[in-house]
C-alpha cells in the first residue's frame, strides 16, 4: 500500500426538500469541501433525494459519549411535569 | 476492566440486541462483535466494488441506448453501495485504506459469484435477474440488523436494488422472446449462472461456521438453506414466464413441502472459487489492484491541490 496522504472523511447532510431539515445521510472521503460536495451529489442523491447538501469534515464533529448518557439524559426522565399530560384539567374544558 | 465486568457488559449488550435495540458506533461492544461486523460489512462492500467489473465490461457494447443507460446506472449504484458500506464499516474504527489493503492482498473475501466471466450480453440479463435476485434475498433481512450504520446502509441499498433485478429480467425476457439464437443465448446464460447463484447464498447450514452467532446479532435472520430455498421457490416460476429451463434435472415441485426439491450443489467448485481458483479470481484482483495503483497520482494530486488552495485562502485572510 502506498504511503500517500489519505483523503479526509466528511459527514454528509442532505435536505430532501425545502421545508425539511438537513439530515445525516452518511459519510465519504474527499480531498476538500468542494470535492466532498460533488461526491455527495453522486453518492447520496442519484434519485432526487435532495435539494441541498451540507458537508463537514468528520473531525470537526464533537459527539457525546454513550458512557455519559446517564448524567446527560436521565435527569429528563423524572420530569414528567414538562409534559402536558401531567396536569389535571376537567374534561369539559375545551381547546387546551 | 476485570473479566467479570466484561462479562457483565456482554450480557447487557446481548440483552439490548434481544430487545431489538440498535447498537451505534460509540456504544460499547464486544471485540468479537466489532471484528465480525468489520469482516461481514467489508466483504459486502468489496462484493459491490468487484461486482462492477463483470458488468462494466459490457457498458460500451450494450445493444441499445435504453440498455446502456440502465447498465450504466446499475454499475454506478454498485459503486454507491460499496461506498455506503465502506463508510458504515469505518465507523467501527477501521480505515478505508486498511479495507482496500485487505481486499488487494487477498486477505478479505468478496462474493464468489464475481469470479465467473460475463461472456455474452445475455449474462447481463442473468446477472441482474439471478445474482441481484439472490443478493436481494440476502440483503432484505439485513435492513433490520443490530448495528445501526449497517442497517441504514442496507435500507438504502435495498431501495435501489430492485431496479437491478427488474432490468435484468427485462433483458432475459426480450432475448427469450427473440430469435432462436437470442433464446439460446438466454438459456446458455441461465445454464452458467444458475448454480453459482445458488452457491452465492452460502454453504449449507451444517457447514456454515458463523450462523449461530450471526443469528443472535441479527446479522442473519434466516439460515443459508432457508434463503436458498426461498430463492429457488420464487425464481422457478419466473423462469417459466421466460420459457427457459432451469438446468437441474432433479428440480421438481414437492406438494407436501409446498416447495421445490432440487439437485446436489457442487460444493467442491464453490470452495475452489472461494480459495481463489475460480475462472476470474486473478483477473478481478488484477483489475482492482491496477486501478488502485494507477489512480495513486490522481489521489495525490487532488490532495496537493486541496492543500495549495487552503494555503492560498489562509494567506488572503491575513
Amino acid at each position: 500500500m502506498a504511503n500517500t496522504k489519505n483523503w479526509p472523511l466528511w459527514e454528509i447532510f442532505v435536505r430532501s426538500k425545502n421545508g425539511l431539515e438537513h439530515r445525516h445521510f452518511g459519510s465519504l472521503h474527499a480531498a476538500d469541501a468542494e470535492m466532498a460536495l460533488e461526491n455527495a451529489r453522486d453518492v447520496y442523491t442519484r434519485r432526487n433525494e435532495g435539494v441541498s447538501i451540507w458537508v463537514v469534515e468528520s473531525k470537526h464533529i464533537t459527539a457525546s459519549n454513550p458512557e455519559n448518557n446517564g448524567e446527560l439524559f436521565e435527569p429528563a426522565q423524572d420530569k414528567v411535569y414538562r409534559h402536558p399530560t401531567f396536569y389535571d384539567v376537567p374534561d369539559e374544558v375545551k381547546h387546551m | 476492566m476485570s473479566e467479570e465486568q466484561i462479562k457483565n457488559l456482554e450480557q447487557q449488550f446481548e440483552a439490548r440486541i434481544a430487545r431489538d435495540e440498535k447498537i451505534e458506533p460509540k456504544d460499547w461492544m464486544p471485540e468479537k462483535y466489532r471484528q465480525t461486523h468489520i469482516r461481514q460489512i467489508s466483504q459486502h462492500a468489496h462484493s459491490e466494488i468487484v461486482g462492477m467489473l463483470p458488468e462494466g465490461n459490457w457498458i460500451t457494447r450494450a445493444p441499445s441506448l435504453r440498455r446502456k443507460v440502465a447498465l450504466l446506472a446499475k454499475v454506478q449504484d454498485e459503486a454507491g453501495h460499496g461506498l455506503y458500506l465502506y463508510s458504515a464499516c469505518e465507523t467501527l474504527g477501521v480505515t478505508r485504506d486498511d479495507l482496500y489493503g485487505q481486499l488487494h492482498s487477498g486477505k478479505a473475501k468478496y462474493s464468489s459469484i464475481f469470479n465467473y466471466p460475463a461472456l455474452t450480453w445475455a449474462d447481463m440479463g442473468a446477472i441482474g435477474w439471478l445474482v441481484d435476485g439472490a443478493a436481494i434475498i440476502n440483503q432484505v433481512p439485513l435492513c433490520n440488523t443490530s448495528y445501526g450504520p449497517y442497517a441504514r446502509a442496507m435500507i438504502r441499498v435495498c431501495k435501489e436494488e430492485s431496479f437491478h433485478q427488474r432490468q435484468g429480467f427485462e433483458i432475459m425476457l426480450k432475448l427469450a422472446n427473440g430469435t432462436a439464437e437470442q433464446k439460446d443465448m438466454a438459456q446458455d446464460a441461465l445454464n452458467r449462472w444458475w448454480w453459482p447463484s445458488l452457491m452465492m447464498l452460502g454453504p449449507t447450514d451444517d457447514k456454515s461456521v458463523h450462523t449461530e452467532q450471526s443469528m443472535k446479532w441479527k446479522l442473519k435472520r434466516k439460515t443459508n438453506d432457508e434463503l436458498r430455498q426461498q430463492f429457488i421457490d420464487q425464481t422457478v416460476p419466473q423462469a417459466d414466464v421466460l420459457g427457459l429451463k432451469i438446468p437441474d434435472p432433479d428440480l421438481k415441485w414437492n406438494e407436501e413441502r409446498q416447495s421445490y426439491d432440487f439437485g446436489d450443489i457442487d460444493w467442491d467448485e464453490f470452495w475452489q472459487v472461494v480459495k481463489g481458483h475460480g475462472p476470474m479470481n486473478k483477473e478481478r484482483m488484477k483489475a482492482r489492484v491496477g486501478a488502485w495503483e494507477r489512480g495513486e497520482w490522481v489521489r495525490d494530486a487532488a490532495m496537493a491541490h486541496a492543500e495549495k488552495k487552503k494555503t492560498r485562502k489562509e494567506k488572503q485572510a491575513v
